[in-house]
């Protein structure tokens, strides 16, 4: 009788890609129920539409490269792509921004670098990215929340919107954005800044009904969401907590540090956490195992980094948010950041060769 | 016997005479023959193989920055044709007499005065162009295609040959900007010939075509992020042309040596 004998590791990881991204993207449903509950089916339509193009994309794509098609093309990480890009559009931009946006995400960001595991940024970031670039008008056409909205942007209304840019009842879009005062609506964000820039300060600004009764009317529960969603990855071991948690941390201090010395003209800390898009950055898009850091003091230094960038993109910067720049920039380094943070190899002294 | 000799003598030195001047046909014609062949060598060269836009990669500034519209293209395209034919021709003009040591600041000066008179040309001719291509006018000096060439061919080779590369590579890199010139300017405006007229004279405003009705502009096509990117479509396809060549080529390569071996036996 002969034995099976086999060398380590014994003990094998059986969680494959496409597991990982079906758990990745389960993890997004509470922040995007939040979103269809404050901002109507707007962003529904766009994640429809991006799965679609990024569907056959991918299988263009794929096909023409010849590579194995039914084993990549459902993996999940191009559907998880789109998720992402769709949740991050303003829910009433015309249709073909989300089309441009995740063919260009998949063919040339992720695609052309030599598909998944090879690309060095994120692609759903880096889609955001050059839509906000070249389509600056149509990517700030953010729409307040639906109890602050006259029209009654029903499934159909908002589904004509994007296609036409009109509703039913041939509302605009800029006609939807405008409150019974006349004044257009923007994000809490973008409304902070603006005003900021005119003089005003926080308090006055944060009389706005954009800002509702806490931080961001609809922005903190959609925050609170993803938050949830990051919690349930970081226990399911889905994600590592070091990127997460450092990047949390450093805008904290980062915003504390802003806060205390001009409380005036600067937001508060858990404004800064609870609006825009930090904890979809922190949780979903920051830990991408591929664009990001590896090691565990990698992840740290990448957290930090990100962290102060937005912080300074929001305050310093010409955009309102800073999430998507700041993690591009965040994927650039990360090779070298990692090239600084190699960990110790069991047995050796710490700086041996 | 002498009576013998002496027209042998004379049949031998009309002999020799003919093979003389067979010879000097014969190498008159080889003579032609070279040149021929270095002048499509050179124009290959120029245009595909050695392209300074696509494979040597030169110039990336102004080709990248001034692309934004076919009008841009073709005025910096023919200014850098005028001053890389006419640095090439001096540049090796003068080649026997300038100093190895010295000869780089030499090549740098002569570029430098024949961008100015090309400057100075359309400062005075086509203003408007003058104007939207701004410092990338002044800024030819420094394209390496141009220095390039005058080290690496007209410093060692007759001053027609050096011409005829100066305007080969100079076409070369012009049919590149072109090229992304087109792209970049139907994706971002959806237009072709914009603003020919600031290069053409008045007439020109009719050559205006509008390919496409766009809502917004397309603005990363007009950008130099979607540059490099046009620019890396544009060496992919002629990187698969190359293959496609090869490809043929190796197929062709195994006909001709059968053939080879049944003269060979015969």
């Amino acid at each position: 009788m002969a034995f099976w004998i086999a060398s380590s590791p014994h003990n094998h990881n059986q969680t494959k890609t496409p597991n990982l991204m079906r758990l990745v993207i389960y993890a997004t449903l509470p922040g995007i129920l939040a979103q269809w509950y404050f901002f109507g089916w707007g962003n529904l339509i766009h994640i429809a539409l991006a799965m679609a193009t990024a569907l056959v994309c991918e299988f263009t794509v794929l096909s023409l490269r010849k590579k194995p098609i039914s084993h990549e093309l459902f993996d999940g990480s191009a559907l998880l792509t789109a998720l992402l890009l769709g949740i991050c559009l303003p829910a009433l931009a015309p249709w073909w921004i989300s089309v441009i946006g995740t063919m260009f995400a998949i063919v040339i960001v992720k695609q052309l670098y030599g598909g998944l595991g090879h690309n060095p940024f994120n692609p759903a970031m880096a889609g955001y990215v050059m839509l906000l670039v070249s389509f600056p008008l149509q990517m700030t056409l953010w729409q307040p929340p639906l109890s602050l909205v006259a029209v009654d942007l029903n499934f159909t209304n908002t589904l004509t919107t994007i296609l036409t840019g009109f509703t039913l009842e041939g509302y605009s879009v800029e006609q939807i954005r405008t409150t019974i005062d006349g004044i257009t609506m923007a994000t809490p964000l973008d409304t902070l800044k603006t005003n900021t820039g005119l003089g005003l300060t926080v308090l006055e600004s944060i009389e706005s009904p954009v800002f509702g009764d806490n931080f961001a009317l609809g922005w903190e529960w959609i925050n609170a969401g993803f938050l949830l969603g990051g919690i349930f990855l970081i226990f399911k071991k889905a994600i590592a907590w070091q990127t997460p948690v450092s990047f949390l941390i450093s805008l904290f201090i980062c915003s504390f540090i802003g806060y205390s010395i001009s409380p005036d003209s600067s937001a508060s800390t858990m404004f800064h956490w609870f609006s825009g898009a930090t904890m979809l950055g922190a949780f979903f898009i920051l830990t991408d195992p591929v664009t990001g850091a590896t090691s565990t003091k990698g992840r740290i230094v990448v957290g930090l980094l990100a962290g102060l960038l937005v912080y300074l993109i929001r305050t310093a910067g010409g955009y309102p948010d800073g999430i998507a720049f700041a993690i591009l920039l965040c994927n650039m380094s990360a090779p070298l950041i990692d090239q600084y943070t190699r960990p110790r190899t069991y047995g050796h002294m710490k700086g041996d060769k | 016997m002498d009576n013998d000799i002496a027209p042998q003598n004379s049949n031998e030195a009309d002999v020799t005479d003919n093979i003389d001047e067979q010879e000097a046909a014969a190498e008159k014609l080889q003579a032609v023959a070279d040149l021929k062949a270095e002048y499509k060598e050179l124009a290959i060269q120029g245009l595909w193989k050695n392209n300074p836009g696509l494979v040597q990669l030169l110039g990336l500034c102004p080709l990248l920055a001034v692309t934004s519209t076919v009008t841009n293209a073709i005025g910096l395209g023919v200014a850098t044709m005028l001053v890389l034919i006419c640095s090439n021709v001096t540049v090796s003009a003068i080649r026997h007499w300038v100093p190895k040591e010295i000869r780089i600041p030499i090549f740098v000066l002569i570029i430098a005065a024949f961008v100015t008179c090309v400057q100075l040309l359309m400062n005075a001719y086509t203003f408007g162009i003058y104007q939207s291509l701004g410092i990338f006018l002044p800024l030819i000096v420094t394209n390496c295609a141009i220095i390039g060439r005058a080290e690496a061919y007209a410093s060692k080779n007759p001053v027609k040959q050096s011409a005829f590369d100066g305007l080969m590579m100079g076409l070369g890199f012009a049919i590149i900007l072109i090229i992304l010139g087109i792209v970049r300017e139907i994706l971002g405006q959806g237009t072709l010939f914009d603003g020919a007229e600031l290069l053409l004279g008045d007439w020109a405003t009719v050559l205006r075509i509008e390919v496409m009705q766009l809502d917004s502009q397309f603005l990363l096509a007009i950008l130099p992020p979607g540059a490099f990117i046009a620019m890396g479509f544009l060496i992919a396809l002629k990187n698969a042309i190359d293959n496609h060549i090869k490809a043929k080529k190796v197929v062709d390569k195994d006909l001709v040596i059968e053939r080879v071996r049944v003269n060979f036996d015969s």
